[in-house]
């Protein structure tokens, strides 16, 4: 009878302990598909440091190592992590971690692009610089100010304008052909990869468009429902806002989202000149 | 004494926020003068040849007096 009951007992004990036992063996299999062998993959960073608060103090590079077995495979994961684990003064935008936001535009080994959607070089050894957006003025460490880039945007008025109603009174209606036209061209989210990577928006920012604003611009004037392409066009038509472009072509070939604003202002020009 | 142009660019800065400390109301203008002044005064150690700790300032001071000189801020302490 004792027999009996211990080993009743037994069971309902294997029966209560299962449950909390699977999520020991899924940690387990988890730890498994991360890490590849058990020796660190150590990677160093260098980071661009610069306090406001000590504006006499000039900036910095400033170095951490990590081990990539245990970080995620893009470099926000690993700017996320120095900032959990070894440095919580380090300061950068980050929303979305899926290059739809925006906001983590940075130098990375010299290519402005988004963190999120840059991955970290598995093989080779060199340190990773990471520096933030070009020739901007920088409000802490990566985050730049880009208060003219926001005024810019504006300027062009980037919405709909028009002085018809629609014509069944609920929306304005388009073909296929006009609404394929905006393909490549309202994926834009805005991140300033482009225009900061462009050199003639470097020295003329304060007048020229630059690539990103252009390609919106560009937007506007092919939208079939918009009614103000001439007024649009002529806000253009001076040799600063859209002339500056040389087709440098840094635009295209840094664009994260593999837009192709050079071809956009092409066609801005283009259909200016006819 | 002849100033550089960094100079007269933060002499600028200053007599522009005196002349926006005029139109807040009475009661709260040696408030707003005072704080003008205080701003001012934390850097006033800086060298004169950092150009670049400068000009960040100046750029930082011109978005200060943007925002406190909307008509909405009516006093500071």
């Amino acid at each position: 009878m004792a027999a009996l009951r211990s080993s009743a007992s037994r069971l309902v004990v294997g029966a209560a302990s299962r449950p909390t036992l699977r999520p020991v063996a899924a940690a387990a299999a988890r730890g498994m598909a991360t890490v590849s062998d058990d020796k660190p993959r150590l990677k160093t960073f260098q980071i661009y440091r610069w306090n406001p608060e000590t504006p006499t103090e000039k900036p910095r590079m400033q170095s951490y190592t990590l081990d990539l077995n245990k970080t995620g495979p893009m470099v926000l994961d690993a700017l996320i992590r120095i900032k959990n684990e070894q440095d919580p003064t380090l300061t950068f935008r980050r929303s979305c971690r899926e290059g739809i936001c925006g906001s983590c535009a940075m130098n990375i080994n010299g290519t402005n692009t988004l963190a999120c959607l840059c991955r970290i070089p598995k093989d080779d050894g060199a340190d990773m610089k990471i520096y933030p957006l070009p020739h901007t003025y920088v409000v802490k460490d990566l985050v730049p100010d880009l208060t003219h880039f926001y005024k810019q945007y504006k300027s062009i008025k980037p919405y709909l304008q028009r002085d018809t109603p629609a014509p069944d009174g609920k929306e304005y209606r388009q073909t296929r052909e006009d609404r394929k036209k905006l393909d490549g061209l309202y994926e834009c989210i805005l991140c300033a990869c482009c225009s900061t990577s462009c050199p003639s928006y470097w020295w003329n920012s304060e007048e020229y468009l630059g690539p990103a604003i252009l390609l919106q611009s560009y937007r506007w004037l092919v939208d079939s429902r918009d009614e103000k392409t001439a007024e649009r066009k002529d806000a253009l038509n001076n040799s600063m806002s859209l002339y500056r472009c040389h087709t440098i072509l840094n635009c295209t070939r840094t664009c994260p989202k593999g837009l192709n604003p050079g071809k956009a202002i092409s066609e801005i020009k283009k259909s200016m000149a006819f | 004494m002849r100033l550089s142009g960094l100079q007269k660019e933060v002499l600028a800065l200053y007599r522009h926020c005196i002349r926006e400390c005029r139109k807040k109301p009475e009661a709260s203008r040696d408030h707003f003068l005072r704080f003008a002044r205080s701003e001012f005064e934390k850097n006033i150690k800086i060298d004169k040849r950092d150009f670049t700790a400068i000009e960040f300032l100046l750029r930082k001071g011109r978005r200060q007096l943007e925002v406190y000189s909307s008509p909405g801020v009516k006093d500071i302490q």
